[in-house]
């Protein structure tokens, strides 16, 4: 345990949370608005083929993120218009959708494994990124990672403090309550289904261009799911959000570490069960609020 | 004006006719795709739906039809009890891992004994394994509430976890020569899961399979159970009101299908497969979902999505041969058959008027 050095650790934390939370903030909207899109892990592979597709082909990561954000949400568009015009399930419509997922990116990623992507630069932020231990941890990352926590922030000010919020958690709460004040139900939800997308693309792509940095077929490894459980263990709040991304951020980096440090005697294997038993042991043991009165159920304006 | 309106009762002939329409319209997208990929797509599509029944190698691919369909209509067959009373198992990938993990395990320790009783002793194991990780979600959910979807999936990252700790440690082959992976269980004669009937594919995990076929549709047709499913599943309220103890309905359904997940296991790891290695499960559990949808969630329609999805397996290997297509790709093909199919769906519960009706 002795030569892991906390500041790294804790600097690896915030890196590995952020693909996690970018698409929890997303999902979280998504469910806000009463729609349950179990399709994350494949909107965010999406995203991650999209990403390194679109980057290594122009050269420019940012490009790329916006590539993927954009894949993804059109991918999620999918789910949207199954499940609010042909109303179909949402749990069954969420999972093909991951299945899809994962088949797609790995027909067009199909080229690109073992290609090495264009890197993405890290923030400058003089002064700050010298202050000891602070700098390290807060102040050395890419823009992606202060571009998450400003999503977050922004998401929780749209929902608390905007009108057009109020209108997407009332949608959410009781769409024929919101519908016959006449909002419109399907199109909040569609806006909030391709909001989701786009976020869980940008996730994707901070796994294949900055945290692996590489195309591999199946490299979010449960990501989505993951991010689907920080929603509830964040009873559907955004703050909370951060600090489950970061808690299984924690987990991730610290079961990393230990396998690169070699001091303790734990076989690989059940290291990396840790995230995944983290993520089961928190959704248990944390009482979490009250969902959205209309998660999941579907919309039709005669019924 | 053309408008949707909720039938009275859903229509039994679009029912019916729903996964065929979808089978057509997956064929037609997909063709789509793969040209736009750059493929020939009337060879994609022949080579993935014709090719493994009737083209050059058909006499080799043909018996993988009935080894592929058997996991995947057992596993389909359990899950659908649940997804009927809106229970949502979606682990079963890491409940038939923990099946053959179990079951291999009892056979290896067995081994190199030949004795009648290690077989049904793997299968008793093979059940137990799966059936015990199961009810990790479903007591999770009686207990403490807990999304039986989240933690079911979670268990299945930990299952292929455990899965390789065990191809490389505890269950390695002693004479494998460091190779990861277990000791050849289809070459134990007291374990060997071998076909019956020659070059038919025919096991005895298929057997079970069309035995589960007939009883799951005995009991949803007859039992008190099935009623109780049924009616959780389209009003819960009422269902408690009914008597229905939810508690108990979630044990249940989650148990039948681990069991049968967990069977489904056992006998590939003790047949088809024969061994326990990293890269032993294939995504059956996964798979198995869209079958049970597909299937409408009904018995015999379970039966025939079995044999159809299993088609797509093989003919995905061959366009992977023959064609340089990822694996994967069939993947998508079969989200995309779940997408069209719910798609379709919709006119089973609603049909189109033309011109305005009274105002809702």
């Amino acid at each position: 345990m002795s030569n892991i050095d906390p500041v790294l650790l804790l600097s690896a934390l915030i890196v590995v949370s952020t693909p996690i939370l970018l698409a929890a903030i997303g999902e979280l909207v998504v469910e806000r608005a009463g729609v349950l899109n179990l399709g994350v892990e494949g909107m965010m592979i999406t995203g991650a083929v999209c990403g390194f597709v679109v980057a290594t082909a122009s050269g420019s990561p940012w490009l790329g993120f916006a590539g993927a954000a954009l894949g993804a949400a059109a991918l999620s568009m999918v789910f949207g218009v199954l499940t609010q015009v042909f109303l179909s399930n949402q749990v069954a419509t969420g999972l093909a959708l991951t299945l899809f997922g994962l088949g797609l990116s790995a027909l067009l990623g199909q080229g690109y494994i073992g290609v090495k992507g264009p890197s993405v630069p890290d923030l400058y932020l003089p002064l700050l990124r010298d202050i000891p231990v602070l700098g390290p941890v807060l102040f050395r990352h890419d823009i992606i990672v202060y571009l998450a926590l400003g999503i977050v922030a922004g998401v929780a000010w749209f929902l608390n403090r905007s009108r057009a919020g109020r209108v997407l958690r009332a949608v959410g709460e009781n769409h024929d309550a919101a519908h016959a004040l006449g909002y419109k139900v399907v199109r909040v939800r569609l806006m909030a289904i391709a909001f989701g997308g786009a976020c869980a693309g940008l996730g994707g792509a901070y796994l294949s261009l900055v945290r692996v940095p590489q195309w591999t077929e199946g490299m979010t490894a449960g990501a989505g799911w993951i991010a689907l459980a920080i929603v509830v263990f964040a009873s559907w709040r955004p703050g909370r959000l951060v600090l489950g991304a970061w808690l299984f951020g924690g987990t991730t980096a610290l079961q990393l570490a230990l396998q690169a440090s070699g001091g303790v005697q734990i076989p690989i294997e059940y290291l990396q069960m840790a995230p995944y038993l983290a993520t089961i042991l928190v959704l248990v043991i944390l009482r979490t609020g009250r969902a959205p009165g209309s998660l999941g159920r579907s919309f039709h304006a005669s019924s | 004006m053309i408008r949707l309106e909720r039938r009275p009762e859903p229509s039994r002939a679009w029912t019916l006719a729903t996964p065929f329409v979808a089978v057509a319209l997956t064929m037609v997208a997909g063709g789509l795709l793969f040209a736009m990929l750059g493929k020939d797509p009337v060879a994609a599509i022949r080579t993935i739906f014709w090719d493994p029944l009737f083209g050059d190698f058909a006499s080799y691919s043909r018996p993988q039809l009935l080894v592929k369909a058997g996991p995947l209509i057992l596993i389909a067959i359990g899950l659908s009890l649940g997804f009927k009373a809106g229970i949502w198992n979606i682990g079963a990938e890491g409940q038939y891992i923990l099946g053959a993990i179990f079951a291999a395990a009892t056979g290896l320790a067995i081994y190199p004994a030949e004795s009648w009783i290690v077989f049904p002793a793997m299968i008793v194991a093979g059940a137990l394994g799966g059936l015990l990780w199961a009810m990790i979600p479903a007591l999770l959910k009686v207990r403490f509430g807990t999304n039986e979807v989240l933690v079911s999936l979670m268990l299945v990252y930990v299952a292929e976890a455990l899965l390789a700790s065990m191809s490389l440690g505890l269950l390695r082959n002693p004479e494998g020569m460091g190779f990861p992976g277990s000791r050849n269980l289809s070459q134990y004669p007291s374990a060997a899961n071998l076909e019956l009937l020659p070059n038919t594919g025919m096991h005895w995990g298929v057997l079970l399979a069309f035995v589960a076929v007939i009883v799951a549709q005995v009991v949803m047709a007859r039992h008190q159970l099935g009623y109780r499913i049924r009616l959780a599943g389209e009003s819960p309220r009422a269902a408690v009101f009914g008597g229905v103890n939810p508690g108990r309905l979630v044990v249940i359904c989650m148990g039948i299908s681990g069991a049968l997940a967990g069977l489904a296991g056992m006998f590939e790891v003790a047949g088809p497969a024969g061994r326990l290695s990293i890269d032993f499960n294939v995504g059956y559990g996964f798979t198995a979902i869209i079958v049970a949808f597909l299937g409408r969630l009904n018995p015999v329609g379970i039966l025939l999505a079995g044999l159809l999805m299993a088609l797509t397996y093989i003919g995905g290997e061959l366009a992977q041969l023959q064609m340089n297509l990822p694996l994967a790709a069939i993947q998508m093909f079969q989200g995309m058959l779940l997408f069209f199919l719910l798609a379709v769906d919709l006119l089973t519960h609603f049909r189109f008027r033309l011109g305005r009706g009274a105002v809702a």
